[in-house]
């Protein structure tokens, strides 16, 4: 019996270390629903957004995380051209829905709008009642008869789990609901113009903790339609609800990956320094 | 790695507590290998008695890191590393609570051992393996204080000596046990001892893994250089000799 073959080296080489491999983050850029490439933003003379390039996939759910005044709202103001309304400011870039660039001049902006639908911060119903709240915004867009439009506004508010609550009231004012329905109310009235693309800007910065939980759940059952882009101030949302996530920091765009990766193992030093709280 | 601090100044200080926790975990562990050790080398009942007694505190350390991490799941919510943080404190605290549990057994059987005992040279070989192990254990714990991958990779590649003093000792104690079968309780003992000491390197390689993720936020491969030949020694050496 001899010992000399147990006698192995001590393996201390300079071999590479072998590690597991993340799953590949990247997407097929064939189901690309928004692409944005090279886009500044000025308000006048100020270049909020400095050449951003960002893709909303088909049917995900993209969030948009980053401190305060870093261009996410901004941004997200751009993809339905609502910053149109103000004087003074500009886009520079392609802006390419399907294909087609929507900062181009002679864009229909309604129809553009109601391809591209947004939910805002603080609920904003209309002071009419909550069947007129919805059926609004479709006639503008659509002829429907008496029982099509009533069947849109039930399907409406259904998608927007608001139906049972308010089934019985349909008649009255929408400003009587309480901030939770209300903005399940303003949701329903973005889908129901059959949107593709949904913009939700902050939309549980003002709600309680179940009335934020109601709209993550429904976030997930628009998803399976819509391409949903989200900015939110609550990191936890943006983990809990999202496919992809984007960091962005004094109107850049510092980092673009899958949620799962964005929060576990950032690749740039800035997003860690946030996500994890310690920024500044 | 040296990382900024939060804006909560008490999320670093839980996770500094919690890193503390871990500091004094491992190093309570290594200090009952060593006095387990030292309790079998001089068939010290009353000294075995004492790691046994002792485990009861590395169990207790164990509660404090589990609890501690919950809470700060709780409170913080951490992301990234400072969740990999949480996560790998509760994984280390599992591997060095079983490192205390080997301990406790090797000093369970010193009093079970034959005082005349004489076989010294397979000591001295328990006493080496030890001693590896020990330094593994350093080491890893110096790479965990010190958030350092490159070192714990080290640890993680250093295993396979442990593996084969373990192989020697094995052999070795085949060959008592068939020379005079009077050995065989003892070397029985003395077999668990260093299988325990064997499984003591394994959860050492196993926090060194856990460092790795902390760091780098990616966990080390499955191949890792494997040496325990002793689960098919006995089919090709013990009978034919």
């Amino acid at each position: 019996m001899t010992m000399a073959n147990v006698q192995s080296s001590s393996p201390h080489s300079a071999a590479p270390i072998p590690v597991v491999s993340h799953a590949a983050s990247t997407v097929d850029p064939s189901e690309a629903k928004i692409a944005v490439r090279d886009l500044n933003f000025f308000y006048g003379d100020h270049r909020a957004l400095k050449s951003i390039n960002v893709t909303l996939h088909t049917k995900k759910v993209t969030a948009f995380i980053g401190p305060s005044g870093c261009g996410k709202s901004t941004l997200l103001r751009i993809l339905n051209r609502v910053y149109d309304l103000y004087p003074h400011q500009r886009a520079e870039g392609e802006v390419m829905l399907d294909g087609e660039n929507i900062l181009a001049p002679g864009q229909d902006l309604n129809l553009l709008r109601a391809r591209v639908g947004m939910v805002f911060q603080k609920p904003t119903p209309f002071p009419m009642s909550i069947y007129e709240n919805i059926a609004f915004g479709v006639r503008l867009y659509e002829r429907l008869g008496k029982s099509d439009l009533d069947a849109r506004v039930e399907s409406a508010l259904r998608r927007a789990a608001l139906w049972d609550e308010v089934k019985e009231k349909l008649n009255a004012n929408g400003l009587g609901l309480s901030g939770g329905q209300q903005q399940r109310l303003c949701i329903a009235r973005t889908v129901a113009v059959r949107p593709e693309v949904i913009l939700l800007d902050e939309p549980c910065s003002a709600l309680d903790p179940i009335s934020t939980a109601k709209i993550e759940e429904l976030i997930d059952e628009l998803k399976d339609d819509y391409t949903i882009a989200i900015v939110t101030h609550n990191m936890q949302q943006a983990a809990r609800c999202s496919d992809f996530t984007a960091f962005m920091y004094l109107g850049e765009l510092v980092e673009f990956g899958t949620t799962s990766k964005m929060f576990t193992t950032p690749n740039d030093r800035r997003t860690q320094d946030y996500i994890t709280g310690r920024f500044g | 790695m040296t990382m900024s601090e939060h804006t909560s100044k008490a999320f670093d200080a839980d996770l500094q507590d919690l890193s503390r926790v871990v500091a004094e975990m491992g190093g309570l562990a290594e200090r009952q290998i060593g006095t387990a050790l030292e309790a079998l080398d001089r068939r010290d009942a009353a000294l075995a008695q004492r790691v046994v007694a002792e485990d009861a505190k590395i169990d207790a350390l164990q509660r404090e890191i589990e609890e501690k991490a919950v809470l700060t799941i709780a409170r913080r919510q951490p992301m990234a590393v400072d969740l990999r943080d949480v996560v790998g404190a509760l994984r280390l605290s599992n591997d060095l609570e079983r490192i205390g549990d080997l301990a406790k057994n090797i000093a369970k059987r010193v009093g079970a051992l034959d005082s005349d005992f004489g076989l010294q040279p397979v000591m001295r070989g328990v006493e080496h393996m030890t001693e590896l192990v020990l330094a593994q254990l350093k080491d890893v714990l110096d790479s965990y204080a010190h958030r350092d991958s490159a070192k714990a990779v080290a640890v993680w590649r250093g295993d396979e000596e442990i593996d084969a003093v373990n192989n020697s000792l094995f052999r070795e104690l085949l060959t008592y046990m068939m020379e005079d079968p009077r050995n065989i309780g003892d070397c029985i003992h003395l077999l668990f001892c260093a299988k325990n000491i064997e499984r003591m390197g394994d959860h050492a390689t196993n926090i060194a893994e856990t460092v790795y993720y902390i760091v780098e936020g990616r966990t080390l491969a499955e191949e890792r250089p494997k040496g325990d030949t002793t689960t098919s020694m006995t089919n090709n050496v013990a009978f034919r000799s």
